[in-house]
């Protein structure tokens, strides 16, 4: 049996839009409730900063998320249409059904990795991953990080894990320096980006910087022990502890393409009020587009008015949001991935780290589907969140459909939702 | 000790700060791997944040625990599969 639950609103993602969708929905007397699937509210940018209460911005959300009547369902994942307007959920303690009137969602988004030989490695990790893993008490003190991949996400998280005591041995971008330089101009129209960029880069002065470069192996037996760079024709060799890689993130957009949301180039299509396509459901943050922190509060504010039927408030937000839009869209640009990191992965390197799946296994099929009906790829219990992004890069393959469960849940949890 | 919980990996008792989770206590330990993969390859966690599963573990005598997702609690039991 599920414990049910009955919400107006129901936000899924405990993240920046979440959190802002939650508060303005609440703020006009709404009843809300938050499920998120991590252990505390903040998503993976303000990953354990909840108690502590550290970056300024950071800090006058949660307060603003603390001083209402906000239900939190920490630990807990949807993972079903239970009926309309109702959602199937799991925690460590059993089965929830939620019943909304309102549902936003703000599932967040995750990093592309791009497969390489020896990615699957012990300490290979992901940009975002490494400083979760730092933010949850991984010891990253005294370590040797080499960070590779492509975004300002990298100087970001290597700023912030040489605070934590971590050796920066080398931050390697993949875009050539010729169009950073052209961003780096065009942040002129977006002024507080640039001072963000030079803050970053004073807190990581020493650290060596390379452009057009990136991991093409990796050494090490029983985990990593150095890393084999690329720039051009150059190969050199960095030993080190961990190798960050981030090749862009990717929007979660599962949830509502199985709520039969429109989907579009990837991310999830809204209207000026955040509103998808299905009714009563709306999507804030990294799911419409990838656009950082401040347009996934933006967005979840708007959402949050739009619900509350403050449509006044929501339009005063809409300059703020075409602002942070138009710096994604430049920031996408200038960051796209280099053609030649397809040429990374060899026949041999495995794309599918669930069912250990090879390149040359799957370069046998013509589709996703062909390939998982004969390789299992994308079977596992990832179900493709990490191949079908380096797919998609690598080979071109469209995403699969989304079924159910959306992730691996507990026999007795099916069992409940098909007996409610 | 308010600030730190106690539990055990793979038998092993050690101490780890409160708020932890259970992949940080695992690396403390000192395992490198956390599971093998189906064809035996040696693991650990890839994304951090619940996505890719790497770092499967059994917890209490639950299998298959994202340890990334959960926080350490005191007494509990943590098995890797490495």
């Amino acid at each position: 049996m599920s414990r049910h639950r009955k919400l107006e609103v129901l936000v899924v993602g405990g993240g920046p839009a979440g959190i802002a969708a939650a508060v303005r929905a609440a703020e006009a007397g709404l009843q809300v409730g938050i499920v998120d699937d991590n252990p505390s509210v903040g998503g993976q940018i303000w990953r354990g900063e909840a108690s502590k209460q550290s970056s300024s911005l950071s800090g006058e959300w949660f307060q603003r998320f603390s001083s209402n009547k906000i239900e939190l369902f920490s630990g807990t994942r949807i993972f079903e249409i239970d009926s309309e307007h109702a959602l199937a959920a799991e925690n460590a303690s059993g089965t929830y059904e939620f019943h909304y009137e309102k549902l936003v969602l703000a599932t967040g988004a995750r990093e592309r990795f791009l497969p390489f030989p020896g990615w699957t490695l012990p300490n290979v990790v992901g940009v975002g991953a490494l400083q979760a893993l730092a933010k949850s008490g991984v010891p990253i003190k005294g370590r040797k990080v080499v960070i590779a991949g492509t975004g300002p996400l990298l100087l970001a998280v290597g700023a912030h894990l040489k605070e934590y005591g971590a050796e920066i041995c080398l931050i390697a971008e993949q875009a050539p320096i010729g169009k950073l330089i052209r961003f780096g101009t065009a942040l002129f129209r977006t002024p507080s980006k640039i001072s963000e960029g030079i803050a970053f880069r004073r807190r990581l002065a020493g650290v060596p910087i390379v452009t057009n470069s990136w991991p093409v192996s990796v050494q090490g037996s029983c985990k990593l022990e150095s890393v084999t760079m690329r720039s051009g024709n150059k190969k050199w060799q960095v030993r080190c502890d961990y190798l960050a890689c981030g090749f862009h993130l990717v929007p979660n957009t599962e949830l509502a393409t199985l709520l039969g949301c429109k989907i579009e180039d990837g991310v999830v299509v809204v209207d000026s009020l955040q509103q998808t396509n299905r009714d009563s459901i709306y999507c804030a943050g990294e799911p419409t587009g990838v656009g950082g922190v401040e347009l996934s509060l933006v967005e979840g504010e708007i959402a949050g008015f739009a619900i509350a039927g403050k449509i006044e408030a929501a339009q005063r937000l809409f300059p703020l949001r075409t602002k942070y839009r138009n710096f994604a869209e430049r920031m996408e640009r200038a960051f796209a991935l280099n053609p030649k990191l397809r040429d990374a992965a060899l026949p041999e390197t495995f794309i599918c780290r669930c069912e250990d799946v090879s390149l040359e296994r799957l370069r046998e099929h013509s589709s996703w589907r062909s390939a998982k009906l004969h390789t299992r790829c994308g079977m596992g219990p990832c179900q493709g969140r990490v191949c079908g992004p380096a797919l998609q890069f690598l080979l071109g393959w469209a995403p699969e459909s989304v079924r159910p469960p959306l992730s691996p849940v507990r026999v007795e949890s099916l069992a409940a939702s098909v007996e409610d | 000790m308010r600030d730190l919980v106690q539990l055990t990996v793979n038998g092993t008792s050690l101490r780890v700060a409160r708020g932890s989770t259970v992949a940080a206590a695992v690396v403390i330990a000192g395992r490198c791997g956390f599971r093998r993969s189906v064809t035996g390859d040696l693991r650990a966690p890839l994304c951090g944040m619940g996505i890719c599963y790497e770092c499967r573990v059994t917890i209490n005598g639950v299998a298959q625990c994202r340890s990334c997702q959960i926080v350490c609690d005191d007494g509990m039991e943590v098995v890797t599969s490495e």
